[in-house]
């Protein structure tokens, strides 16, 4: 069940995962498939879409990057937001080891799909990297679920000195057999996509585009002719490298 | 009898189905437009460009409300340069599927008409539409051209002035007399007549915090909730003009489409369908209109075109 106008949801947790990360945990629950986003609406202020971090109950973690995620970062618990959704396609779970690439907040989506892999018996590695140590969300999280977490920071002050881009790397190297599972900035996405073709490791991005309707009409968060709204915001390797004729739709195959 | 023939001549333009993508959907990037020629439109449209670069206004910009949508995204677009560009290239992705390109421009003044129509063209779009009719600046730019057939007749003959294309004009239904409004701009020279734009403009609250809820506050109402006004609307405007009308408004199905040629139209916009429907709703439709024919007895769109006025 879609919510189709915004519904107001009461907070009922707020955690601080690091100095400008913080995930809310509201009274009420959705119906969603991990990858799936909302469009979260302050009146007065704005709408943005954001990933779930779990269906029930609704959880959110929300990076404060500017005007929309400072309001939100002004809610206490017992305020209320307002959302519609779930949107988009999420992730195709596989029945195949996991690895899992998270970059700063990108561990979002990625913590709901660890949850409801591991419930399905799979095996999940993590590769969680951020700038710094304290800048590292939802590690919790991803070990509460039953993961292996493989931790890696720019300025090296906690885990791998580097990108998580190459901890996947040895994750792979280890599982062969594996499907990997990303969501962070852009260029680690592309970075990833270069690499699942390069090893014919089969993998899912969540990407972002500037979005506004989120019901695939709009246009706003066109990548390459893909509505990241409504075709993703979980697309293939191909997709995020912008390869042509690879619509999800039969008639984009034409 | 014979595979029904779903072409229909616009303009002395030929297009394969009378299905057209409305302007706002979709149309933002060459990639898109190109996309839904794939999904089997007859002609496609950009979205409405203006002299300079906007924004548009914050979200919430589109809801749907339950009976179709309601929309205030303020005419966002890239400026008329960048949308040279874009055109062309849609231009040149469109081309080998046959699929003709609508321009669609706006601007704020009569004489704004005019410079953006000579700029678009530069791009060799198949045709001009002159969106006189969006609700969702009023705040801004004043009471839509489309409000009133002076201004109406003006906008177009500027256009007229401007380019050589066929200009196709996009009416407002939020007029008490728009088959007026229609005649004031074949006057001028319009060479097809767009309608409807969106209806309103209308509100949705949120009764949890008693706030409008799109950013705008109003915003215009497009889908299956306005299709009776639309199909009346163009049984108006094509009794009043001579000029081929593009009927839009609602159409969702097969049977919208054919209600909208017996009404009178020579091609069929969709627009809020591909929110119900995905991009397919094309072939969608246009195989769900091949097959009313097929049923019917219908070989020729044409047969079908106007058959109420006898009504
Ligand atoms: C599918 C999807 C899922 C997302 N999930 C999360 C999440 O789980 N947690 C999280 O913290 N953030 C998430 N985001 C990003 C989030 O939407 C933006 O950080 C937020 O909109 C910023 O708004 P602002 O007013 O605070 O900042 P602004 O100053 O407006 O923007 C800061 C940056 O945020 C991005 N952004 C701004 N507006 C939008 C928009 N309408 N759509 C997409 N990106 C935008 C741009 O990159 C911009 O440079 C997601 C985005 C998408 C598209
Ligand atoms: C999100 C949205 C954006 C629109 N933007 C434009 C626009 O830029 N220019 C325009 O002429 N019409 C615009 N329209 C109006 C449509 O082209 C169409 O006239 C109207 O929606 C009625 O058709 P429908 O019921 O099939 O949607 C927009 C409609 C929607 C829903």
């Amino acid at each position: 069940m879609t919510l189709d106008l915004p519904t107001a949801f009461r907070i009922r947790d707020i955690r601080d995962e690091s100095p400008t990360v913080r995930t809310f945990t509201l009274d009420g629950a959705v119906q969603a498939e991990p990858g799936q986003f909302v469009m979260v609406w302050l009146p007065r202020v704005n709408e943005k879409p954001f990933s779930l971090v779990d269906d029930a109950p609704i959880t959110l973690t929300i990076a404060r990057v500017g005007p929309f995620t400072e309001a939100a970062h002004r809610l206490r618990v017992g305020d209320r937001l307002w959302l519609r959704g779930p949107y988009g396609r999420g992730f195709e779970r596989l029945a195949r080891p996991a690895v899992l690439v998270a970059g700063g907040y990108g561990a979002a989506p990625l913590a709901f799909l660890a949850r409801r892999l591991r419930a399905e018996g799979v095996e999940v590695a993590v590769a969680l990297g951020a700038k710094r140590a304290c800048d590292l969300v939802l590690a919790e999280r991803f070990r509460d679920a039953g993961c292996s977490v493989h931790l890696a920071t720019e300025d090296g002050s906690l885990g791998h000195r580097g990108l998580a881009t190459d901890v996947a790397a040895r994750l792979l190297d280890a599982n062969p057999d594996a499907a990997l599972y990303a969501c962070g900035p852009e260029a680690m996405l592309q970075r990833l996509a270069h690499l699942c073709r390069e090893r014919g490791v089969p993998g899912q991005f969540s990407m972002e585009r500037m979005m506004k309707c989120g019901l695939g009409v709009c246009g706003s968060c066109d990548h390459h002719g893909l509505l990241v709204c409504r075709d993703g915001p979980v697309f293939s390797a191909d997709q995020v490298l912008g390869a042509r004729g690879d619509f999800p739709s039969p008639c984009g195959r034409a | 009898m014979t595979a029904p023939d779903l072409s229909v001549p616009l303009c002395g333009v030929r297009l394969g189905n009378p299905l057209v993508l409305a302007s706002g959907i979709l149309g933002t990037s060459a990639e898109l437009l190109e996309r839904v020629a794939r999904c089997g439109a007859g002609a496609v449209t950009s979205k409405s460009c203006g002299p300079t670069p906007r924004a548009g206004h914050p979200n919430p910009t589109v809801l749907a409300w339950g009976h179709g949508l309601i929309n205030a995204v303020g005419l966002s677009n890239p400026g008329a340069d960048e949308e040279v560009r874009i055109l062309r290239d849609a231009k040149a992705r469109l081309a080998p599927l046959g699929v003709p390109l609508i321009a669609s421009i706006f601007a704020e003044t009569v004489q704004g008409f005019g410079d953006v129509a000579r700029k678009v063209a530069e791009a060799a779009p198949d045709f001009i539409e002159v969106n006189i009719s969006c609700p969702n600046v009023e705040a801004e730019f004043g009471r839509p051209f489309a409000a009133d057939a002076r201004d109406a007749a003006a906008v177009t003959a500027a256009v007229r002035r401007a380019v050589s294309l066929p200009i196709i004009v996009k009416l407002s239904p939020n007029v008490p007399d728009i088959a007026a409004i229609a005649r004031a701009v074949e006057g001028e020279g319009a060479d097809a007549i767009a309608a409807i734009n969106t209806l309103g403009p209308g509100m949705v609250i949120d009764t949890d915090s008693g706030k409008p809820i799109l950013a705008n506050r109003t915003g215009g109402v497009s889908g299956p909730a306005i299709r009776p006004i639309a199909v009346r609307c163009v049984y108006d405007v094509s009794r009043a003009v001579r000029v081929p009308v593009i009927g839009i408004g609602g159409v969702t199905c097969g049977r919208d489409a054919v209600e909208m040629i017996m009404a009178g139209a020579t091609a069929v916009g969709i627009g809020s369908a591909v929110y119900y429907r995905g991009p397919e709703v094309f072939a969608a439709i246009r195989e769900e209109l091949r097959g009313f024919m097929e049923t019917h007895g219908y070989s020729d769109i044409s047969q079908m075109r106007g058959l109420a006025h006898d009504a």
